[in-house]
Order: C-alpha cells, then sequence, then structure tokens
C-alpha cells in the first residue's frame, strides 16, 4: 500500500498517546516544549493569567496546547501585529479541558490572546515568530480566494433553490391533477436532483426538513407524513401492502403544503452566505448523505430513483469542492489532486449507471456495482474528510 | 479424579480447588450483595450463585462477554412450559456454579448416548456466569389478543410492545420474542455454552427467535469498575444506576410493590429494554475530533463534560460558550440526562457488538442496548423519544432489533425462576 500522501501534511499529533498497551490509559497531554520541540507551545488560560511556555516560534506550523485552569469557557487567539486581524484561534474551551490549536504561521510580529468569559479584549501579550527553513509561503490574493469561493457557492445555491421551485410547482400540478402520474414520476426526481444538490444547507431548517423530506420510518408516533417521500409512495405504491390511494384531496392539500415549505425554503436561500469551511463540510456532508442513504438504496424505497439522488449529492458536493480548490492548491496540493482523481473515478461509476431518462433503478443495479459505488464512496470520502482543515490552515 | 473428569476437574490455576462443594469458598458473591470494594479486577467475583432475592446479572459489576437468545415458545401447554422452566432452573444453577448443563456431564456418560452437556466449557472457569430470565409480551397475550397460557389477566400493564421510534428500522427477526435468556460471563465460551445448552434443553418446547453476541461491556454496574468505551470511542454510560446506590435501584430499577396490582408476580423484579443499534462506524470516522465531542458533549479522552472538570463531574448545561452553550443543545450528555427527564435512570448494561460486515463491506456494528428500568414507560420511552427527535448521535446510529421483557425477581430454595407467575 503505497502512503497516502495528504496524511503527512496535516496530522500532527498534539493530545499524547491515546493507545497505551496493556489497557493502561493515559491521556494526559505530552507536556509541550519538551524533546526540543520549540513549536510546540503550551498556554495555561486562568482566570487572570494567560501564560505561554514561549514567547517566539520559528515560523512553519505551530501548535498551542491551550488549557483552561479557570472556572469559565476561555478562548485562545493569534492575532497579526495590528492586535485586530485573527490568525488563527480555539473556542469553547472548558474549565480544566485542554484544546489544540494549529496555524501555519509566517515569520512576523503577533499578538496573543486568552479571553476568560469570552468578553473583552482578552488578556494579551506580545508574541514574535522567527524566520526558518520551515518559512510558510503566504498567497498574497488568498483573501481573493476565499471571496471567490464564498460567492460562487451563495450563487450555487441560490441557483439550484430556484430551479428547485420552478420543478416543485411543475410537479406539483401534474400530481394534484390526477390524470397526469406518468409525468408526474417522470419529473420527480428530476426535481429533486436540485434538493439533493444542495442537501446539507436545504436539510438545515429543522422546521421544513421534516414536512418536505422525512421519510416514512424517520416519523415519530402522531407526526403527520408530509412532503416529497409522502407522494413519492403514492405514485409507486407497488412495494406498500394494502395501500389506500390518496385521494384528489389529499393530494391537493399535500401538494400545496410542499409548494409552500419550498416557496418559503427558497426565500430563506436567498439571504445565506456561506464561509469556506461551511463549503468544505457541505461537501464532506452531501458525501455522508451518499453512503448513509443512497448507497443503500434507503432514500427512495418506493420509486427506486435513488442514483438520481445519488449524483446530485456528488455534484453538490464536486461543486463544493471545485469552489474551495484554488485555496486549497495553494496550502495542500496533493490534497487537491487526490480529491479531484476521486471524484472522476466516482464519476466514471455513475456514468456507467446513465440511460436515456437519467439512471438505472436502485433495483436494477447488481449488488456487485452498489459495492464499487460503494468503495468509490468510501475512497473519496476519507480525504474530503481532511477538506475542511486543509482549507483553514 | 480418576476416571471422571467433570468441567471443574480439568482446572489448570488460578481459583481451581478440588472438589466441588468447597470450590467457591472464596471469590463468591451473591447476587444482591454489593461487590467487595477495591479495584476494576477484583470487583468480580469467579462465580455467582443463581439463586437470590434478585436474579443475577443485572446489578452484577457487568462482565465483559454477552450472549443474549430471544426464544418463542412452540408449545400450547402450560405444563410444558413450566416443566421447561424448571429444567432451565436445574441447568442454570448447575452452570453458574462451573458445573456441566446436565447431571452427568459432558463425557462422563455413556458412550451410546449424547452427552447432557456439549462440552466446549471443559477446563473453563465458572467466569462470573449470569443467567438471567425474561418474559416477553407476546408469552402472555398473542398476536390476536388470545390468553396463551392462562397469564393474560397478570400480564403487567407496562410490558407492551415498545412504540416505534423516529429512525427505527426494526428487524422483526432481531425483535420481540416470548422469553429472554441473558448469559454474561469473562469468558465468551463460557457465555455461549450457557445459552447453547438452555436453547438445546427448549427444543420442543422453544424456538429461538435471535440471539445477539455482544463482545464487550460497554457500561460500568459497579462504582469499582472503570466506565468502558464504545465503538465511537467515548466513556459510554458514566451516570449509570450502580449497585452500590441501594435507594436509586429502589427508585430506579426494581419495580416496587405498589407499581401494579395484577402482576404482584414481579415485584422485586425488573424490565429490560433491549435494543440492537447499529453505528454507522465509517460516516462517523470521517467526523472531525471537536465534532465528536460536541455530538456527545464530553471530551473523548477523559470524559470530562465539555463543561470542564473529570468523567463525573456534573455537567454544566447553562455554561455559555460561544455560539450557544457549550454543551450543544443537541448534544448526546445534554438530551438524555437525568435532568431532562424528571429524574428518570436506567441501569444501562449494554454491549458492543461486531456481526462481522455487511454487504457493502461496512462493520455491522454498534451497541446492543440493554437496560434495566422500573417502569419502561416512564425510565426509557421518553428518554428514546428524546433521543430520536433531538440528539446529535442520531444521525449515526440506526436501530435494528428492539424488544422488552419482564425479568421476575431471584428465585428462591426450591423454586423456579418465575414461578411466582404461575402460582
Amino acid at each position: 500500500m503505497k502512503p497516502l500522501p495528504w496524511i503527512a501534511a496535516s496530522a500532527l499529533l498534539v493530545g499524547g498517546p491515546a493507545l497505551v498497551a496493556c489497557g493502561v490509559e493515559s491521556t494526559a497531554p505530552t507536556a509541550p516544549g519538551e524533546g526540543g520541540d520549540t513549536r510546540a507551545l503550551s498556554v495555561d488560560s486562568s482566570e487572570n493569567a494567560c501564560e505561554l511556555s514561549a514567547t517566539e516560534a520559528p515560523a512553519g506550523t505551530i501548535s498551542f496546547d491551550v488549557t483552561n485552569s479557570g472556572s469559565q469557557v476561555t478562548e485562545f487567539y493569534l492575532l497579526a501585529e495590528d492586535g485586530l486581524r485573527i490568525v488563527a484561534e480555539v473556542e469553547n474551551v472548558g474549565p480544566s479541558i485542554t484544546r489544540a490549536l494549529v496555524a501555519n504561521v509566517p515569520a512576523g510580529s503577533y499578538v496573543t490572546a486568552c479571553k476568560p468569559g469570552m468578553t473583552g479584549d482578552g488578556i494579551r501579550s506580545d508574541f514574535t515568530v522567527t524566520e526558518s527553513d520551515d518559512e510558510v509561503a503566504v498567497s498574497a490574493d488568498e483573501d481573493e480566494l476565499i471571496q471567490a469561493a464564498q460567492d460562487n457557492y451563495g450563487a450555487y445555491v441560490q441557483d439550484q433553490s430556484d430551479q428547485l421551485l420552478v420543478k416543485t410547482r411543475e410537479f406539483v400540478e401534474l400530481y394534484e391533477a390526477g390524470d397526469s402520474d406518468d409525468e408526474a414520476r417522470a419529473l420527480y426526481a428530476e426535481a429533486r436532483t436540485h434538493w439533493e444538490r444542495i442537501e446539507t444547507v436545504a436539510e438545515s431548517f429543522g422546521d421544513l426538513d421534516p414536512r418536505m423530506d422525512a421519510r416514512e420510518a424517520d416519523l415519530e408516533p402522531g407526526q403527520e407524513w408530509t412532503g416529497w417521500h409522502l407522494m413519492e409512495k403514492d405514485l409507486w405504491p407497488a412495494r406498500a401492502e394494502a395501500y389506500r390511494a390518496l385521494t384528489p384531496a389529499e393530494r391537493a392539500s399535500f401538494g400545496d403544503d410542499l409548494l409552500a415549505n419550498t416557496v418559503t425554503l427558497d426565500g430563506r436561500l436567498q439571504d445565506l452566505s456561506f464561509t469556506v469551511d461551511q463549503i468544505a463540510n457541505g461537501s464532506r456532508g452531501l458525501l455522508e448523505e451518499v453512503a448513509t442513504g443512497k448507497v443503500t438504496g434507503e432514500e427512495e424505497y418506493w420509486s427506486r430513483t435513488d442514483l438520481w439522488d445519488f449524483q446530485a449529492n456528488v455534484d453538490g458536493a464536486r461543486v463544493g469542492f471545485d469552489g474551495v480548490a484554488p485555496l486549497l492548491e495553494t496550502k495542500d496540493p496533493e490534497l487537491a489532486t487526490a480529491l479531484d482523481t476521486r471524484f472522476d473515478e466516482l464519476q466514471v461509476l455513475l456514468d456507467a449507471q446513465r440511460t436515456d431518462d437519467g439512471f438505472r433503478y436502485y433495483d436494477e443495479v447488481s449488488p456487485e456495482e452498489i459495492k464499487a459505488l460503494s468503495d468509490a464512496v468510501n475512497a473519496l470520502s476519507e480525504p474530503l474528510s481532511r477538506l475542511t482543515a486543509a482549507v483553514l490552515a | 479424579m480418576t476416571g471422571q473428569v467433570s468441567r471443574r476437574g480439568l482446572l489448570g490455576g488460578g481459583v481451581a480447588v478440588a472438589g466441588v462443594a468447597g470450590a467457591f469458598a472464596t471469590g463468591r458473591a451473591t447476587a444482591d450483595a454489593a461487590p467487595p470494594a477495591g479495584g476494576a479486577d477484583s470487583s468480580r467475583a469467579s462465580a455467582y450463585d443463581f439463586r437470590g432475592v434478585r436474579q443475577a446479572g443485572i446489578v452484577t459489576p457487568a462482565q465483559d462477554r454477552l450472549h443474549l437468545a430471544s426464544l418463542d415458545v412452540v408449545t400450547d401447554s402450560r405444563e410444558e412450559l413450566v416443566a421447561l422452566l424448571q429444567a432451565w432452573t436445574a441447568a442454570a444453577e448447575r452452570m453458574t456454579a462451573g458445573l456441566p448443563a446436565g447431571e452427568v456431564g459432558p463425557v462422563e456418560g455413556s458412550l451410546d448416548l449424547p452427552p447432557d452437556d456439549t462440552g466446549e466449557a471443559i477446563g473453563l472457569c465458572a467466569s462470573g456466569l449470569t443467567i438471567t430470565f425474561g418474559f416477553g409480551p407476546s408469552l402472555f397475550r398473542d398476536a390476536d389478543g388470545r390468553d396463551r397460557f392462562g397469564l393474560a389477566d397478570r400480564q403487567p400493564e407496562a410490558l407492551r410492545d415498545l412504540p416505534h421510534f423516529p429512525a427505527d428500522l426494526l428487524d422483526p427477526a432481531r425483535s420481540g420474542g416470548d422469553l429472554c435468556i441473558q448469559a454474561c460471563a469473562d469468558d465468551p465460551q463460557v457465555a455461549v455454552h450457557a445459552v447453547r445448552n438452555l436453547v438445546r434443553i427448549g427444543f420442543g418446547t422453544t424456538s429461538v427467535r435471535w440471539s445477539q453476541l455482544g463482545f464487550g461491556r460497554t457500561s460500568s454496574t459497579s462504582t469499582t469498575q472503570d466506565t468502558p468505551r464504545n465503538l465511537f470511542g467515548f466513556k459510554d454510560g458514566t451516570a449509570n444506576v450502580k449497585a452500590e446506590e441501594a435507594a436509586a435501584l429502589d427508585d430506579h430499577v426494581w419495580v416496587g410493590e405498589d407499581d401494579d396490582a395484577g402482576a404482584v408476580w414481579l415485584v422485586g423484579g425488573s424490565y429490560l429494554v433491549a435494543r440492537r443499534i447499529n453505528m454507522t462506524i465509517e460516516v462517523w470516522d470521517r467526523q472531525p475530533l471537536g465534532d465528536q465531542e460536541a455530538f456527545v458533549g464530553r471530551t473523548k479522552g477523559t470524559g470530562a463534560p465539555l463543561s470542564g472538570g473529570a468523567e463525573f463531574s456534573t455537567p454544566d448545561f447553562s455554561m455559555p460558550g460561544r455560539g450557544g452553550p457549550i454543551i450543544a443543545a443537541d448534544a448526546h450528555v445534554r438530551i438524555v440526562h437525568p435532568d431532562q427527564h424528571g429524574g428518570a435512570r436506567m441501569l444501562r448494561r449494554g454491549y458492543t457488538f461486531v456481526d462481522g460486515t455487511d454487504a457493502l463491506g461496512g462493520l455491522d456494528a454498534g451497541l446492543f442496548f440493554l437496560a434495566y428500568v422500573r417502569d419502561p414507560r416512564t425510565g426509557f420511552i421518553p428518554v428514546q423519544n428524546a433521543m430520536a427527535k433531538h440528539d446529535a448521535l442520531m444521525e449515526y446510529l440506526k436501530t435494528t432489533g428492539s424488544a422488552l421483557f419482564a425479568v421476575p425477581p431471584g428465585t428462591g430454595p426450591g423454586e423456579f425462576v418465575g414461578e411466582a407467575l404461575f402460582a
């Protein structure tokens, strides 16, 4: 097995060994600074002090082991010389808890700050990063790359939401008409594609998601079932036992409800903006949706249109990745290459499942092909799980 | 010992003592007694009495291994059912003492007969074996409500099929059952041996519906035990009711005298909730450490709540953090905490399982959740509903099996297990 190149770039153990021989457990942090690692520092954040084990370190990947010895939640910041711009931070360090902050820091003058209680300017000190052989190259246009990624992804979400609304309106009309079920079935998966491409964003509204995308098994006793999958079952009742078709009045009610919720969703999505870590996390999250719902054939239990959703999740993940890829290229080009390759490999397998109308139905895909798809999802998901940390580095 | 090879006769060392009668003079504990103080290792006796005020295997310091079988009764005869419980009692009493399941033994009998003990435990210690029996709702009434054995009027009110919980993906072949046998031991072969021999005794009267192996305990039931880790890598069940908390056991685990006038036979017993909870291991493993800790609400290393302190520190749910309380609104520790459920606690006794891999090469693994409660309607169902609705961990869990059993109190001298139900 060849070594995985992206691990070396970001794997830095700070918390000390967790696995110790013979069940003797030790989670005590290795004392930072010991062993001559001048880039491993410790920070003691107490109620009224912020003590660093050193006031300078060589440029490169520097770790700060922040221990909260006070009684309130604390934070630790590495600030630029102006004391304003945040270079790196770690939040939510509870009392008696240690958190590691790892950052790539070029030579220069900095300010450190502990913020017990999370308020005020914090307890500040000067901090110096000296020149070293590991000089960190700072991309002058990093801010531009970040801005471009954020703008592009925001536009993508809005565009998908617009299309979702258009297609949902069309679908609901066909569904409510009652005499156009073939057309409704043909449009079902296509309309949902736009939901699935932005699923991690769309499902983030806890009031809408259960009403729009709940599966029957997700319901709790007494909860009314509404949304896409209810209509899916009504259009594809073949696998249902003793199914009672919905009446025209019920169709109208559920259809109108879905459309109204889609309008609400569309309105909310117009105002959203996304940070690069949200974009990268969204990309990872979409692959998780594939792994837990689509590749297993659980999402579209009645219609068997899981591969449409599968492709749509991958589309959305790819867009998210492509958006931050220029940034990633400056930080971890090997990871960027690996992800590019893995996305392509997965896409080849998905393309093999295409038909004139879209994709083969899940029950038409052989177990071997499903296994191969699952393997490709795993192969992509592992490096993808490192994306957020890499773009933030 | 010439000519006679008993199971204990082959013991090579450790607690091996020649002669059965005095073999357990040391290290033996009754089921109801608090375990001796000391470290994790010293808390466990080598053998536990089958008979006692309570059934063993509940507050007994959780052994390392589990084999739990759920069985359906295949006869209509109450007499056959009673005879089986009598036979099981005798066999269980023998096996928990480190003796063979049958009176003859695995190799002592006629060459012309199959042995009355299957033999794989020859040479093994009692290994802290406990065997705990329970009765499921379907023992009392069948699916049509028909009284099967003249017991319907004694069915406890709380002994009903558990409701469907959100995100349940139950496999009927892993759910329910008329009877259960929970065998726990520190040696997996001893636990399997116990179930195998009891199942064999039951052929013709019972049929195994499903069974589950657990390879590692995920709970501690005594303050003398360390809190083990589940397959998420986190300490689990830190707030468990423990054997040393007599008042809490009466409040939360043992069925009280006035709990159910129609089921006085269950007084001093408990209810066992069994849930097979699959973890989506591969997806979990890709979550950043900070997210994992936020989902659980504890640090992964020490198990301390994110509000600070050490493992057993009380979580401070109101402590502010950046962007909300430092223990998030959907953190597991908050959602299931007794403070959120009128103080409801359970005695958890779950085990980690790995049943190989699924069709996609993912681990078929998770937590076989076992919890003893005084009343599932207050001690389990509300907690599970809250978890299914609000808990961040649900994203990584799928419940694939579910069952509820009434666990009768202990078996007195000369009695068979559950005798009061048939009296």
